[in-house]
């Protein structure tokens, strides 16, 4: 089914984050860069290396009965999209044109462990018999979709952590050609238990700041060390602009282009050179028919690891080239932790509100930027900006590389 | 265990595994369509009434307990044989 490319629209916003339950308490939280990261008191706290993360800041307000059939992905997903759904007006749709992408980096692991302690400790009979559902990685997409009758595709991409922005641009891919008219988009993730602690902290990829949890974020600072594991949840109501028009929706922006690319580099490193990164930004900017000097703000990926902040700023100068310089930059996992598979689109969401209203949040302790590392990134103030392209980037493990392009109009 | 008794026991379990109201828990209730318990919530229904009632309930049989009043009735059998 080839037809004339639509143009997408976002309409709809939803979150769940270490900074608040919604997306006001968390765009409120980014502005006055409060920090989501705080000491872990489970009981299992002792038993791994690292012991801050940035859990929810608020527990997922379901119902008993309705939580217990769902992994806490799916939970936060379900939050999250009920929230865009009603910021989008709850739009009138024909269920089949309707479609849910929402990835995850790991899927329903709080689920799978437990579920293997229980199996351990009290045998077969006592595991749930919704264990499959709650473990699968297309769980999240799975329950949004039911909850929202869409009957136009279930898509769940997982890309480590660029699950979310993947969803997101394969929704906007799938809206553009024509698949589908409105997309719940996003991605979710919760994995704080301390296998995956464990993992991420021998692969030296977890910050070691023990000694004041809210510092151990700090994205492009010399002192970066790691990053810091974080859960939440971020959805998107994309929708193909003549359906949002008909039905008279607030635009809150375009999300005009969208690229993916792949490093076939290493499994876990980023390439240092940056030019797979600098690929997915090219094509976003390509298909949203952007040059470089259009883009006004980029909410980077910088995660706080020494190589990856630095790849990305070499990415951003492969793809934006003069331009570089001249982006504002921001980092919210200076302020969120790092939500895995959720983390792009909790910062797409981010994006589409500081293009709209024209600030950026500065980044949390950026004390001092790293020689190496070219680039305006906010720091101390938060930052008003031109109205202009805005870019959210998001890289993760198996080199996956994925940038979305939002535009005001 | 009277009939009583184990129709309130597995109240209990329909409300904690479904949330389903009490008052709506009556014998001649089908699981699925009236009392909306999915094939899979029906497992952990099981599983807690084997528990709680110190019976054995084999999967084949499971799919035989149409009603409330089936299950109460496999139940009693099954808790006088043992």
């Amino acid at each position: 089914m080839i037809r004339t490319p639509r143009r997408v629209v976002v309409t709809g916003l939803g979150a769940t984050t270490p900074l608040g339950g919604d997306v006001a308490s968390t765009w409120e939280g980014l502005l006055a860069g409060r920090s989501g990261v705080r000491r872990l008191t489970e009981d299992w706290i002792e038993t791994v290396p690292v012991h801050i993360a940035a859990p929810l800041a608020v527990e997922p307000p379901l119902g008993r009965v309705e939580a217990r059939k769902l992994d806490r992905t799916q939970q936060m997903a379900l939050v999250a999209s009920r929230e865009a759904w009603a910021d989008a007006g709850t739009p009138e749709v024909d269920p089949l044109r309707l479609m849910v992408c929402v990835g995850s980096g790991i899927g329903g692991v709080l689920t799978l462990l437990s579920q293997y302690d229980v199996l351990k400790e009290q045998g077969s009979r006592k595991v749930t018999p919704h264990v499959v559902p709650m473990l699968m990685p297309n769980g999240p997409a799975a329950t949004v979709g039911l909850a929202f009758g869409a009957k136009g595709g279930v898509r769940a991409p997982v890309s480590a952590c660029a699950s979310g922005t993947e969803a997101i641009a394969l929704a906007y891919e799938l809206i553009k050609f024509g698949r589908a008219d409105v997309a719940i988009a996003g991605g979710t993730e919760a994995a704080i238990h301390p296998l995956p602690i464990a993992g991420f902290a021998q692969m030296q990829a977890l910050s070691k700041r023990q000694d004041d949890p809210t510092l151990a974020s700090r994205p492009f600072d010399k002192a970066r060390d790691g990053f810091v594991l974080g859960e939440g949840a971020g959805v998107l109501v994309l929708e193909a602009e003549e359906h949002a028009k008909a039905r008279g929706a607030r635009i809150l922006g375009y999300l005009a282009g969208a690229g993916i690319s792949s490093d076939a580099y290493h499994v876990a490193a980023p390439e240092p050179n940056g030019a797979g990164a600098a690929r997915a930004v090219q094509e976003a900017l390509e298909t949203g028919d952007l040059t470089p000097a259009d883009v006004a703000h980029v909410n980077a990926h910088a995660t706080s690891t020494p190589a990856g902040d630095l790849a990305e700023s070499k990415a951003l100068h492969l793809a934006l080239g003069s331009a570089a310089g001249s982006a504002v930059v921001t980092a919210t996992k200076s302020m969120t932790g790092h939500l895995l598979g959720a983390a792009g689109a909790v910062e797409a969401v981010a994006t589409v509100l500081a293009m709209r209203e024209r600030i950026v949040p500065a980044t949390r302790n950026l004390d001092a930027l790293d020689d190496e590392i070219e680039l305006d990134v906010v720091r101390i103030d938060n930052r008003n900006i031109k109205a202009g392209a805005a870019l959210s980037n998001s890289f993760g493990f198996g080199g996956h590389d994925v940038c979305l392009a939002f535009t005001p109009e | 265990m009277s009939q009583t008794d184990v129709l309130a026991g597995l109240a209990e379990i329909l409300e904690e595994v479904a949330g389903v109201d009490p008052a709506d828990v009556t014998p001649e209730k089908t699981f699925i369509d009236d009392l909306d318990v999915d094939s899979l919530s029906m497992v952990e229904v099981v599983v807690a009434a084997e528990e709680k009632f110190g019976v054995k309930i084999p999967d084949d049989d499971v799919k035989t307990l149409k009603t409330v009043g089936d299950a109460v009735s496999y139940i009693q059998r099954a808790g006088v044989a043992a």
